[in-house]
């Protein structure tokens, strides 16, 4: 733990300045983890007459329950669809936008502001486009001769759910791709180019694989986002349904705790998840940590 | 431009378009249905081009509200997700500019333990550990508060790491010639390190502004009462109806009026906003 060579020698002063955050941190953070943690291994009848420790029960029933498998299922393709689409998009404008001279600070300009969209925003916007009656995406599809219905067929919900999270994704992207881009030297492109290289080539062998850094931190950063700050997006639009086809891990634990009062099964999904969140925190540290020796 | 390729630089342009257009045309189409009367979505399919009502539709959603599906008017959802936006961005920055000053500027029992503490909160988002936290809300009497609203969301860990790895960049001659003077710490706080991280300050107020915005489900579990209603959440209550009374209209001049006051933030702040960005990521 890094600090000053010389410190201030005050005793209690430096509890005094950590008191506020520690003490939100401890009554919102620490406690109601330290809850979940203990409710999971509990039960409680539909009352809340008697509860009674049950060990790892809520945690062997989840894995043996056939919606929560199928909510794992559904978070990894819409972690992955979100994650891929938003990237490739972003990756391309960049790359675009990086070629140009005069104009890239607008075509930037134009496309960041979607990051200060509100995901449920989001939603209910491309929910509109795409509303069977009167939204202009279903009226072209069904010219096209496709009936789209996402209250009714589980592909058409989850597309939309993966657009409309991406559309939000793309900005965030796009900026740290085109500041990776700034940051690969001249001299490699223009090397290249003398060779012979074609701007295809220049972009597989030399553009891509120096971008492999950001990439990967893109990756971490948008599937924590498509599993967990996507909820607004789901919650706006489908809720989860129709039978279950857009119940990713997060709803699944606000669905199953609020609505379902299955406090227990809500609290061990709880835990779970938070094993998730620190496994991809740690790698992003890790990340990070060999970034820096470069 | 390594090479003159016109042809590559005109695909370039066009790719930039059509993502300018990707990008904006469900805010186009959701500011067209906005200026609408109600009876042009009754029917077929959304008009491309804008409608006499703008005027009266923003005036009805900012005085009056949706009254069919129990909305108050939105200039009162705005103010209260001004106050949650604006209480979460500052309270975050002093919290964390306090502990930062604490763990880096002085030597004491439990420091270490004091930050990882405070790090275990960047693992845990509030959509995950939500239950408990409601609970624990509840408890305290908090519910249909502004303080419920904002302070569980105050604590941040990102915000911290940034003050920490900036005063680490901060030489140490100036706090031991601060010192020779006789400041105090409060004073070297104060008129030294506070006027330094300016920069950073605001370059983190508009993320955090951004993001108290656009808080969802927390705000739309602890307020029962349309008085505390913020505007992000209050267009999903009005969204459940209009899918069996056709108000369209009125939900996407919600919309436009919800996400306005942060994208103006971000395009009038772009260089605050893009240094905020990647630095609370690093």
């Amino acid at each position: 733990m890094q600090s000053k060579r010389t410190v201030f020698s005050n005793r209690a002063l430096p509890y005094m300045l950590l008191a506020p955050q520690l003490a939100v941190t401890a009554i919102f953070f620490l406690w109601p983890a330290a809850q979940a943690f203990r409710q999971s291994f509990l039960r409680e009848d539909a009352f809340g007459f008697s509860t009674q420790f049950v060990w790892f029960d809520n945690y062997m029933r989840l894995f043996q329950s056939a919606s929560y498998l199928n909510s794992m299922a559904v978070t990894a393709v819409f972690a992955t669809s979100v994650a891929v689409l938003s990237i490739v998009i972003a990756l391309a404008l960049a790359v675009a936008a990086n070629g140009m001279i005069r104009s890239q600070q607008t075509y930037s300009t134009l496309i960041i502001w979607p990051y200060a969209v509100a995901p449920a925003v989001a939603g209910v916007m491309w929910w509109f486009m795409f509303n069977p009656t009167i939204g202009i995406l279903s009226y072209l599809m069904r010219q096209a001769g496709y009936n789209w219905n996402h209250g009714l067929d589980g592909t058409d919900a989850m597309i939309l759910v993966v657009i409309a999270s991406s559309w939000k994704q793309i900005s965030y992207n796009f900026l740290f791709f085109l500041a990776g881009l700034h940051a690969i030297p001249r001299s490699l492109t223009e090397a290249a180019a003398i060779d012979g290289a074609g701007p295809i080539k220049r972009f597989f062998t030399i553009t891509l694989p120096l971008l492999s850094p950001t990439t990967f931190f893109l990756v971490v950063v948008n599937v924590v986002y498509a599993m967990f700050d996507t909820f607004a997006v789901i919650h706006a639009t489908t809720e989860g349904g129709p039978n279950q086809a857009t119940n990713i891990l997060v709803y699944k634990v606000f669905d199953d705790g609020f609505i379902g009062l299955n406090l227990g099964s809500s609290a061990a999904q709880s835990v779970i998840l938070m094993a998730i969140v620190t496994v991809f925190t740690f790698i992003q540290f890790r990340y990070i940590e060999r970034r820096v020796e470069y | 431009m390594i090479e003159n390729r016109p042809l590559l630089k005109l695909t370039a342009h066009l790719v930039l378009i059509a993502g300018v257009a990707l990008v904006a045309f469900p805010v186009y189409l959701a500011i067209i249905a906005s200026t609408h009367g109600p009876t042009d979505f009754m029917s077929g399919v959304i008009p491309l081009l804008p409608g006499p009502h703008a005027v009266e539709n923003y005036r009805q959603v900012l005085a009056s509200g949706v009254s069919t599906s129990g909305i108050p008017p939105i200039s009162l959802m705005m103010t209260n997700s001004l106050i949650m936006a604006l209480t979460i961005a500052i309270g975050k920055i002093v919290i964390s500019l306090l502990s930062a000053f604490a763990i880096v500027y002085f030597r004491f029992p439990f420091r270490a333990l004091a930050f990882w503490a405070i790090f275990v909160t960047l693992m845990l988002p509030v959509e995950v550990r939500i239950v408990p936290t409601f609970q624990v809300v509840a408890n305290l009497g908090m519910l249909n508060s502004y303080a419920g609203l904002s302070i569980p969301l105050i604590a941040s860990a990102t915000a911290t790491f940034l003050f920490r790895q900036f005063f680490l960049t901060v030489p140490d001659e100036l706090m031991e010639a601060a010192r020779v003077d006789g400041a105090g710490p409060m004073k070297f706080f104060f008129d030294i390190l506070l006027p330094l991280s300016r920069t950073n300050i605001a370059a983190l107020f508009v993320i955090l502004f951004i993001y108290g915005w656009n808080q969802y489900l927390w705000p739309l579990l602890i307020t029962t009462s349309s008085d505390y209603y913020t505007v992000v959440m209050g267009i999903k209550r009005m969204a459940d109806v209009a899918d069996s009374y056709p108000q369209w209209n009125t939900v996407m001049a919600t919309v436009v009026l919800a996400m306005l006051p942060p994208v103006l933030v971000v395009i009038c702040m772009q260089r605050l906003f893009v240094k905020g960005l990647v630095e609370t990521e690093k």
